[in-house]
């Protein structure tokens, strides 16, 4: 199948980048392709100009500053599922992005891609939601710093401009006394996932003193599970305390995605049972 | 607005002037006439359409030919290197295909998993091919091929 046809720019900076991206009409940033490339080969999408920021050097790799992790936008899924770095201070997002379709889509997905296309049954979101940071965009005005929080507008929709460019993703990372897991149910076809949930759990002193709790792929966007949050927090990390924590789960979730393979309902239900699963795993990394 | 792209191929370096919206994979078959490379779906799914850029595997269906202009790549026609590549060797020995459809996309994904985990378990084999869909032979030699061509690429 054949996209159809557009102008193709391959700028070396990112100020180039975002010059081109105001300039031309209808124009698309291309970054590892493997959303937008498969929407343009079905026609969903038509940009009339692409801008390949695949060669800006400056977007791609990793660094490590005060705990947190600076991934450049065009940092690829295979890269930060192999990055010792990611691995040493942030696992779970290692793990998240080792779950991401295949090898060969890791290969060149990258994660400024991922986080903007908002796939509700991306697997980013979710856990970076729960791990906390924020995403850096470059505009014609300047550079803006966008927490997680408030980067998830809508359904495949973020709180970029259509001029801004995401340049790099900062990650809270996590050490000892923190545990981090993500549970999902994957579609056993296209391997996104249903529902998901990603939990960052800090036990000292025998008692969860911080537990951060997101579903992902029941709604739109990502959203906090905060009633469960709250009930485990203070809480000693039992299986009944957390089963009771996990009941809660779906608490902030109204109506519901659902689809043929799965209804709104039954994606609730897996939102109790995946932050049952993950809230546990979360909890035992952490001791 | 056409391009003019140079992408160096199983070795070969080739200067063409292309659309934007060709794919590598068009770019391979039609303008090379290397069809070793296949495709099988329109979804990015399958890969039929396997090959290595700048030495790692992608879906071939799923990259500009634009975008890969300036690298290498390699397609299951450059693998062999005056004998069979021990993964092409495997599968014939362990009857690792049927149809042979699917089969240069498995080789060259298996080769990209085997060059990052020369030792893989059956599992790690599963799970490093779970991009690359086989319609015959349910997958069961094409894992005992991989793991054949791992023991003969130790010795
Ligand atoms: C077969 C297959 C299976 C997949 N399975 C999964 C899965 O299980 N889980 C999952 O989460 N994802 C999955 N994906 C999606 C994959 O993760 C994509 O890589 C990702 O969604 C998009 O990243 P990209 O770099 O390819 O972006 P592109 O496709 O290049 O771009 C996507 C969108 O983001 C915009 N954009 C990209 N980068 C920037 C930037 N820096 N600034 C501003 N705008 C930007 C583009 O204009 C476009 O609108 C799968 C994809 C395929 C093909
Ligand atoms: S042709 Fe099916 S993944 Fe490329
Ligand atoms: S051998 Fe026929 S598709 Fe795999």
């Amino acid at each position: 199948m054949f996209a159809a046809n557009f102008d193709y720019y391959r700028p070396a900076t990112v100020a180039e980048a975002v010059q081109l991206l105001s300039t031309k009409e209808n124009a698309k940033i291309l970054a590892g392709g493997h959303s937008l490339i498969p929407a343009m080969k079905y026609r969903l999408a038509q940009p009339s100009a692409l801008i390949d920021i695949g060669r800006i050097p400056e977007l791609s790799g990793i660094r490590v500053e005060g705990g947190k992790l600076r991934i450049g936008a065009m940092t690829t899924h295979a890269a930060i599922a192999a990055s010792a770095d990611v691995k040493a201070h942030c696992p779970l997002l290692a793990e998240a992005a080792d779950k991401i379709g295949d090898q060969m889509v890791r290969n060149r997905g990258t994660i400024g891609g991922a986080i903007v296309h908002a796939d509700p049954a991306a697997d980013y979101p979710p856990n970076l939601l729960a791990l906390g940071g924020s995403v850096t965009a470059v505009g014609p005005n300047g550079s803006r710093t966008i927490d997680f929080a408030g980067f998830w507008t809508d359904l495949f929709t973020t709180a970029l401009a259509p001029n801004e460019i995401v340049t790099e993703v900062t990650v809270n990372g996590y050490g000892k006394g923190t545990g981090g897991a993500y549970a999902d149910l994957q579609h056993p076809a296209s391997g996104y996932i249903v529902v998901g949930a990603s939990a960052v759990v800090t036990v000292a002193n025998g008692v969860c003193s911080k537990v951060s709790l997101v579903i992902g792929g029941a709604t739109p966007n990502p959203v906090r599970a905060s009633a469960a949050e709250a009930a485990l927090t203070g809480k000693a990390p039992t299986a009944e305390n957390i089963a009771a924590a996990a009941a809660l789960a779906a608490n902030g979730i109204s109506n519901p995605i659902g689809d043929s393979f799965a209804s709104g309902d039954y994606r609730v239900h897996l939102a109790k049972v995946l932050a049952k699963r993950a809230l546990t795993q979360a909890a035992a990394r952490a001791q | 607005m056409k391009r003019e792209v140079t992408i160096t191929v199983n070795g070969v370096t080739h200067t063409r002037t292309v659309e934007p919206r060709l794919l590598l994979v068009h770019f391979l078959r039609d303008e090379l006439g290397l069809t070793g490379t296949n495709i099988g779906c329109d979804s990015s799914q399958c890969g039929a359409c396997t090959v290595h850029l700048d030495g790692q595997a992608v879906k071939s269906c799923t990259v500009l030919a634009v975008q890969a202009d300036g690298c290498r790549v390699t397609t299951i026609e450059g693998l062999a290197n005056g004998k069979l590549h021990p993964l092409q060797q495997a599968f014939w020995e362990k009857h690792g295909l049927q149809c042979g459809f699917c089969t240069p996309g498995m080789i060259m994904a298996s080769a990209d998993l085997l060059s990052r985990n020369p030792n893989p378990t059956e599992e790690e084999i599963r799970r490093g091919l779970e991009g690359n869909l086989c319609r015959c032979t349910g997958y069961q030699n094409i894992v005992a091929a991989v793991q054949a061509a791992a023991e003969m690429m130790k010795k």
